[in-house]
C-alpha cells in the first residue's frame, strides 16, 4: 500500500475510472441514451461533462477549531467542498479527518465535552444556527466505518429514514425503498430477501444496505467515514464503483486510510496531519506534485 | 518432542506434570461436588414439595369459594395474578421511563443520575418487611386506603421499581452506540431513536428484568400481610383486601391445621412460577430473534 510506485498506479487507475465511468443506474433516460453510442463516444461525452473546476460550492468550512475537553483536535480548518465531486480526507490516525467529517452533520454533538469555534456552511447556511439538526442530517447523510444496519429486516432498515421524515403510505415507502436499493446496486441481490433480518447479510451487503438506507432520505451530501475499512477487497471494489456512480447526484466526502482508494475515486483530496489541514488540491496534484513536503512524504509512504 | 530431551530433564518434566495433574484432579472434584451439591439441594426441595403436596391436590382445594373446611386456594391464585398485574402496570412504565431518562436523556455529568443510581441500589437491598411497614404507614394508614389490593400492589410496585429500573438501564446501555449513530445520522430525533431502535434491541433484557420482578411479587408475603391483608376472597374492587398464594401458605402454615393443604398450595405456586418463567423465556427468545 505504501510502496514507492504509488504515483504511477494512482494516475492510471484514476484515468481508467473516469473513462470507464457508467451513468447512474436509476436514471432511465441516460441509460437508454447511452445504450446507442459507442464506448469511445460515451467516454468523450462524459469527459466533456466532467466538471474541471468545482462549479458549485456545497460546503464551506471556515476557521474551524474543535476541542475535546482541553484537547484541540482540529486547528483552523478552511476547506471548500464542491458539489457532484468526491472529496477524500486522508492522513494518519489521529489527524482529525474523522472528527472533521463528523462535524459536517453535527454527529460530534453526541460527544460530551466537544465544542468548536468557526463555522461550517451548507449552501451558505450556518449548520449550527441556521438549520434544525435533524433536517441537517437528512440533507447530509452518513455511512459509518463499521456496517451498522439496525436489527430489523432489510425493508424496515431502508424505510427507517423515509418513515422518520413523515412518509407513511405503503406505496410511497415501497417506491422509496426500491429506489434506494437500486441506487445502492443492491436491489437484484436482495429483492427476494426484503423480509430477512439485515444482520444475516454479508459484511459488504450490510455496508451497501447502510448506503441504501442513507440514500433513502434523498440527501444532498453523503459523508462516508472509512466505509470500506472493515470489508474484503471485492466488497471494497463494489463500494468504490458505487460511490463513483453516486457522485452524479450527490456531493460525496470520504475519509480513507487507503491512499490508493483516494487516488482511485476522488476528485479532490485533503491531507490532514495532527489536526491541521496541510494541503487540499485536485487528487492528481496531491499525488503527482504535492506542494508541501509532509504531503509528499505521506503519499510516498514515508510515514503514517 | 520428549524424545529429543535428555532422560533426566524428561523425568523431571513427567514428575511435574504428574503433580500438576493431581492438583487439577482435586480441583475438578471440588467443582463437580459444588455443582452437584447446589443442584442437589434445589432438586431435593422441589421433589420434597412435590411428594408432600401432589397427593393432597383435591378438587375441593380449587373450589371458587374459600371456607375453613375446604381451604380453597382458588381466590388466592386469582389474587396473585391480579396483584402481579396491577403492580407491573405501575412499576414497568415508571422503571422503564426512569431507565430511558438516565441512559438517553440525562448528561453523563448530571448529578441527579448519580443520586438516583445510589438510591436505587440501596432500595434494592432493603428487606421486604421494611417496604411492608412503609406501605402500612403510608397507603393503609395515612392515605386511609385500608388493607387492600391497591395498597399491596403499590407497595410491591415500589419494591420492584429499582429492580426494573436497573435491569432496563443495563439492557439499554448494552445496545451498541452504532445503532444510536445510525439512527441520529438519518435525522431521527432522540424519542424516535429510543422507541424504534433502542427499545426493540433492549427488549430481551427488559423482559428479563420484568420476569425477576414477577418472581419477587409471586414469592412475597411479608410486605403483603401488612398492606393487602389476608381476606381469602376475590376482591370486588381495588380497595378490597386480598390474599396471595404466598400469604395464603403463610396463614395456613401458621394456623397449623392444614399442613397437607399447605404443601399442595406450594405445588401450585411452584407450577405458577414455572409457567411464568417458560412464557417469559419464550417471549425473550422470540424478541431476540427479531
Amino acid at each position: 500500500m505504501h510502496s514507492p510506485n504509488t504515483r504511477p498506479i494512482s494516475v492510471t487507475v484514476d484515468l481508467t475510472h473516469k473513462t470507464a465511468y457508467r451513468p447512474f443506474i436509476a436514471d432511465a433516460d441516460v441509460a437508454i441514451q447511452s445504450a446507442d453510442i459507442t464506448p469511445a463516444q460515451e467516454a468523450e461525452t462524459i469527459l466533456a461533462n466532467l466538471p474541471l473546476e468545482p462549479t458549485v460550492e456545497r460546503i464551506a468550512i471556515k476557521h474551524l477549531d474543535l476541542f475535546y475537553g482541553s484537547f484541540q483536535a482540529l486547528k483552523d480548518i478552511n476547506l471548500s467542498i464542491a458539489s457532484n465531486q468526491i472529496t477524500a480526507f486522508i492522513g494518519p490516525s489521529g489527524c482529525g479527518k474523522s472528527t472533521l467529517i463528523k462535524s459536517l452533520n453535527r454527529m460530534n454533538d453526541l460527544i460530551d465535552g466537544c465544542r468548536h469555534t468557526g463555522a461550517i456552511l451548507l449552501d451558505g447556511i450556518d449548520i449550527d444556527t441556521g438549520i434544525n439538526v435533524n433536517l441537517l442530517r437528512k440533507r447530509v447523510g452518513m455511512v459509518f466505518q463499521k456496517p451498522n444496519p439496525f436489527p430489523m429486516n432489510v425493508y424496515d432498515n431502508v424505510a427507517f429514514g423515509p418513515r422518520t421524515h413523515g412518509i407513511k403510505g405503503k406505496a410511497q415507502l415501497d417506491e422509496a425503498v426500491e429506489k434506494a436499493l437500486v441506487d445502492a446496486a443492491l436491489f437484484d441481490e436482495l429483492k427476494d430477501r426484503l423480509k430477512e433480518n439485515a444482520l444475516g447479510l454479508s459484511g459488504g451487503q450490510q455496508q451497501r444496505l447502510c448506503i441504501a438506507r442513507a440514500l433513502a432520505v434523498q440527501p444532498e451530501v453523503l459523508l462516508m467515514d472509512e466505509p470500506t475499512s472493515a470489508l474484503d477487497p471485492i466488497s471494497t471494489a463494489r463500494i468504490e464503483e458505487l460511490v463513483v456512480q453516486l457522485k452524479e447526484h450527490l456531493t460525496i466526502v470520504i475519509v480513507t486510510h487507503n491512499m490508493q482508494q483516494a487516488a482511485r475515486i476522488s476528485d479532490k483530496t485533503a491531507f490532514f496531519l495532527l489536526g491541521e489541514l496541510i494541503e487540499a488540491a485536485p487528487t492528481q496534484d496531491i499525488f503527482m506534485m504535492p506542494q508541501d513536503e509532509r504531503t509528499a512524504d505521506y503519499v510516498a509512504g514515508r510515514f503514517g | 518432542m520428549s524424545q529429543a530431551i535428555s532422560p533426566t530433564i524428561n523425568s523431571r518434566l513427567t514428575r511435574r506434570t504428574r503433580s500438576r495433574s493431581i492438583g487439577a484432579w482435586i480441583l475438578r472434584l471440588l467443582v463437580y461436588l459444588g455443582a452437584l451439591l447446589s443442584v442437589g439441594v434445589l432438586l431435593f426441595i422441589v421433589v420434597y414439595i412435590l411428594i408432600m403436596g401432589i397427593p393432597h391436590l383435591s378438587p375441593a382445594l380449587f373450589d371458587p369459594v374459600y371456607n375453613s373446611t375446604n381451604v380453597s386456594l382458588m381466590p388466592a391464585l386469582a389474587n396473585t395474578l391480579l396483584i402481579t398485574l396491577v403492580a407491573l402496570v405501575i412499576a414497568v412504565p415508571l422503571g422503564l421511563g426512569a431507565a430511558i431518562y438516565l441512559t438517553e436523556y440525562a448528561g453523563r455529568k448530571n448529578r441527579i443520575v448519580g443520586a438516583v443510581r445510589v438510591t436505587a441500589e440501596t432500595l434494592s437491598g432493603i428487606p421486604s418487611i421494611v417496604y411492608g411497614l412503609f406501605g402500612l404507614l403510608f397507603f393503609v394508614t395515612y392515605l386511609n386506603w385500608r388493607m387492600s389490593l391497591i395498597s399491596g400492589a403499590l407497595t410491591l410496585a415500589i419494591m420492584i421499581l429499582p429492580l426494573i429500573m436497573r435491569t432496563s438501564e443495563e439492557a439499554l446501555k448494552a445496545v451498541p452506540d452504532l445503532y444510536r449513530e445510525g439512527s441520529f445520522g438519518l435525522g431521527a430525533g432522540r424519542l424516535r431513536t429510543v422507541l424504534r431502535v433502542l427499545l426493540p434491541s433492549a427488549t430481551p433484557g427488559i423482559l428479563a428484568g420484568i420476569l425477576l420482578g414477577i418472581g419477587r411479587i409471586v414469592g412475597e408475603s411479608a410486605a403483603l400481610i401488612y398492606t393487602a391483608g389476608t381476606v381469602a376472597e376475590i376482591p370486588s374492587g381495588l380497595f378490597d383486601s386480598t390474599r396471595t398464594l404466598s400469604v395464603h401458605m403463610y396463614v395456613l402454615a401458621s394456623e397449623g391445621l392444614h399442613v397437607e393443604q399447605t404443601y399442595a398450595t406450594a405445588v401450585v405456586l411452584l407450577l405458577l412460577v414455572l409457567i411464568i418463567n417458560t412464557l417469559a423465556a419464550t417471549l425473550v427468545r422470540r424478541f431476540a430473534k427479531g
